[in-house]
């Protein structure tokens, strides 16, 4: 089951920095909605809010219709999946039972054949890969474990943060055109970090861009091209455009 | 399966812990009397024929031979851990007691020991024997051929040439206000430099030139040995030396008829018998047991030789023999050894792991804490067992404390940073995903640290090993003991039998704790190791454990 998310009037210090200023947000349930912005704009921070892995010092977050504190953080998470930059594998496991893992917190009687077919849905034969060791994979096969770590067990929502940021560009167009399947056959929710405003276009319905904390505009990629509502928005898309054209040339 | 077999060994070793106490508190009833000695061999021979008059009467007798210096055998006997050790009134009246007596009392034996008895029975409630009828003075002594090119006959002498004159004085020796710090103020004496010698090495660094001048005493058997001038003290700056049993108050209560016996040795030893009694220990190398034994039928007080199963004299055999021969008490020692290793260790990582573990989760303390325990590692061996004395008294107990103390900064050290530094990324997404804290630890932290910490572990153990070397210090045995002994009787043999084994079990030791090390490594670091070895293609997978 797909389940909504929601922001309200957060706001979150490091110190003196304002990581996330006032922030309010509804993201749909079903749907992919994609953070973009410049580096240090609190795309991390937000995301990482709806797993109370940031605990803000101001505001409401909402997952599903219950506000997050209601929740222990850790029986929150188990249901949410998280990918991060550098996967986060545990090296000294092998392949499935890092997939398995959620599904072994959640107790769930058949983890290890969730655990597979998760695995098969990121098109990573488990029988070829399941007693690898992380460090025996490519990059972009270890991104793909990720995934399947984090769909494993189901959850109606996945956070990921950068998923594809390192790596390199042909994995990375493989690994978007799975993402971009999985995640409509499994109907989840999804919430995605990244600063590549055309991975943006590519797999999320809706484009959120932040800046300094705050949200610059909201919107599909098409409406952000068509009127961006600050110079902000207008230069980010620029860039993207112009590293088009370099290809062009 | 397997945790719970770990968790039943935890439990059954945190139970035996707090037994020892127990155990150790059962053998004070009724027990032996504790006959010590300082480290040296003139203290070696006259503890084993207190021991041997005693056993002679009767008495069951527990020998604590070579307690480290003054400090730590005085401090035993004050509280109460062994019951009597040979002392010199000397000794007592500037090294323990601080006192200075007018120049007229101060020169005159029978005064000194009247003084030092009567304040030690109402300082420390400790007794002096009458003396035993010998001096043991320091003796500062030149080689011939240094006297006669200097013109040395007496310390003015030596004073005067000292800038051309390289010292070697025992440690004790040089910080003792009787020793090199009196002399310097009453003489005017300023060596061009002054080294800190062992005595055993003492009389061989005079005798090859890499020393000038050594402090010894006037009954050394090496005096004669090597030939040497001893310079007068013609300003009577080193009081008399008589040497005397020094008795704990409550032997005489607790063991009746002790006192008595002791006493028999009292006014029964002279200079001349004691340099040749020394001489036979240190420069014949015969084993102290029998010189003492001889003694004492030679004096009338026991009757038969006691000597029936004592070694021959060890120069005569082959050093492969001599070890041979000594096979059982190397074998009991090195078990000793070990059981003091075991235990120091074991308590250590008790300790020192989970003190690791709680100072990742409260860095702002960790290096301070950490830094703490490295302090704990300079405090020199001697000082920090000299310091237990009075708080656990000598034997096992003070030598596991000081050898735990010391075994706690690498592991710890180990613990911290290896959790600390284990894998970030996949710490993080364990936490993301919905792992407890304690889940991480047990399932990411401590698995990526396991060889970090096992390397720490093996580190203590080595420098546990080489530590528990100098445990006999305060009577807790071990393979010091010879080592101890043989440094005092100047006896290379005995050195090397617990220097050898020692070293074999530090080897041995490191060797084991190694495979440990790579057992504990996580699967996919070992198997890195294995390829980069045997350089084979990549392996396809083995089935999951
Ligand atoms: N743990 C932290 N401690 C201190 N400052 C942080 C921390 N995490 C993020 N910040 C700061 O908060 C701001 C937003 O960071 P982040 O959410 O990571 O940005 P983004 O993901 O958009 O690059 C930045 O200025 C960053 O330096
Ligand atoms: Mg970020």
């Amino acid at each position: 089951m797909p389940i909504s998310l929601a922001a309200r009037n957060v706001l979150h210090r490091f110190g003196n920095v304002v990581a996330l200023d006032d922030v309010s947000i509804d993201i749909p349930a079903g749907r992919a909605t994609a953070l973009v912005g410049e580096s240090g704009s609190g795309k991390t921070t937000l995301l990482r809010c709806f797993n109370r892995l940031v605990e803000p010092d101001r505001g409401q977050v909402m997952v599903g219709d219950k506000d997050v504190r209601t929740q222990s953080p850790v029986s929150l998470r188990r249901g949410i999946g998280y990918v991060q930059q550098h996967g986060g594998l545990l090296p000294h496991w092998r392949v499935l039972r890092n997939v398995e893992l959620v599904p072994t917190l959640q107790h769930m009687p058949d983890s290890a054949d969730a655990a597979r077919r998760a695995l098969e849905l990121v098109g990573l034969s488990s029988s070829q890969f399941g007693s690898r060791f992380p460090h025996e994979l490519s990059g972009g096969q270890r991104q793909r474990v990720a995934l399947a770590r984090s769909i494993a067990a189901r959850p109606g929502v996945i956070l990921l943060d950068e998923p594809f940021g390192a790596l390199d560009a042909i994995s990375r167009a493989e690994l978007q055109e799975s993402f971009d399947n999985l995640r409509h056959d499994l109907a989840v929710t999804t919430l995605l970090v990244t600063h590549d405003l055309a991975e943006a276009g590519r797999l999320a319905e809706e484009v959120v861009v932040m800046r300094k904390g705050r949200i610059e505009q909201r919107g599909s990629m098409r409406d952000l091209i068509r009127a961006p509502a600050t110079d902000y928005v207008a230069r980010l898309i620029d860039r993207a455009r112009a590293g088009l054209e370099a290809l062009r040339a | 399966m397997r945790c719970r077999l770990r968790i039943r060994i935890l439990l059954i070793a945190t139970m035996t812990v707090p037994a020892i106490p127990i155990v150790l508190a059962a053998q004070r009833q009724n027990r032996p009397v504790v006959i010590a000695s300082k480290p040296f061999g003139e203290s070696y021979l006259l503890a084993e024929m207190f021991s041997q008059l005693l056993e002679s009467r009767g008495f069951r007798v527990d020998r604590k031979p070579g307690l480290g210096a003054t400090e730590i055998a005085f401090g035993a006997l004050r509280t109460d851990a062994i019951d009597a050790y040979p002392e010199y009134t000397g000794t007592g009246l500037i090294a323990i007691l601080h006192d200075t007596l007018p120049d007229s009392v101060a020169a005159d034996p029978r005064a000194v020991f009247a003084h030092v008895a009567r304040r030690f029975a109402n300082l420390y409630r400790v007794r002096w024997l009458p003396p035993l009828g010998f001096q043991n003075t320091y003796a500062i002594a030149v080689t011939r051929s240094t006297s006669s090119r200097y013109h040395l006959r007496t310390l003015s002498d030596l004073a005067r040439e000292s800038s051309h004159l390289t010292a070697g004085f025992t440690a004790d020796f040089i910080g003792r206000s009787d020793g090199l710090v009196g002399l310097s103020r009453v003489y005017g004496l300023r060596p061009r430099a002054v080294r800190p010698l062992a005595p055993a090495v003492k009389y061989q660094a005079l005798a090859s030139g890499a020393v000038d001048v050594i402090d010894g005493y006037s009954t050394d058997g090496l005096l004669a040995r090597y030939d040497l001038v001893t310079l007068i003290d013609d300003k009577h700056f080193f009081p008399p030396y008589e040497a005397a049993a020094l008795v704990s108050s409550r032997l005489d209560s607790q063991v009746p008829g002790a006192i008595a016996a002791l006493t028999l040795l009292s006014g029964r030893l002279d200079e001349k018998t004691m340099r040749q009694l020394n001489r036979r220990v240190e420069v014949d190398g015969e084993d102290v047991r029998r010189v003492a034994g001889d003694e004492l039928v030679a004096l009338g007080l026991t009757g038969a030789a006691h000597d029936a199963q004592a070694a021959p004299s060890a120069w005569k055999s082959g050093f492969v023999e001599y070890l041979w021969d000594r096979r059982a008490t190397i074998a009991a020692l090195t078990v000793r050894h070990l059981e003091l290793v075991a235990f120091a260790l074991f308590a250590a990582v008790i300790i020192a792991v989970p003190l690791g573990l709680g100072l990742e989760r409260t860095r702002r303390i960790a290096e301070p804490t950490i830094g703490a325990l490295g302090v704990l590692q300079t405090i020199p061996s001697i000082a920090l067992l000299a310091f237990m004395i009075p708080l656990l008294g000598v034997g096992v107990a003070p030598a596991l404390v000081a050898l735990g103390l010391y075994a706690l900064y690498p592991i710890a050290r180990g613990t911290y940073t290896g959790v600390r530094d284990a894998d970030p990324d996949a710490v993080a997404a364990a936490e993301a995903l919905g792992t407890t804290p304690t889940q991480r630890l047990l399932w990411v932290r401590l698995p990526l640290a396991a060889p970090v910490i096992m390397a720490g572990i093996r580190t203590a153990a080595v420098i546990t090993v080489g530590a528990a070397t100098l445990a006999a210090f305060i009577g807790a045995g071990g393979l010091g003991e010879p080592i101890v002994a043989g440094l005092a009787l100047a006896d290379t043999r005995m050195i090397l039998s617990g220097a050898l084994p020692a070293a074999a079990l530090a080897l041995a030791v490191d060797g084991i704790l190694a495979i440990v090390e790579l057992l504990v490594t996580p699967a996919h670091r070992r198997k890195r190791f294995w390829r980069r070895r045997t350089e084979g293609p990549d392996v396809t997978i083995a089935p999951a454990v």
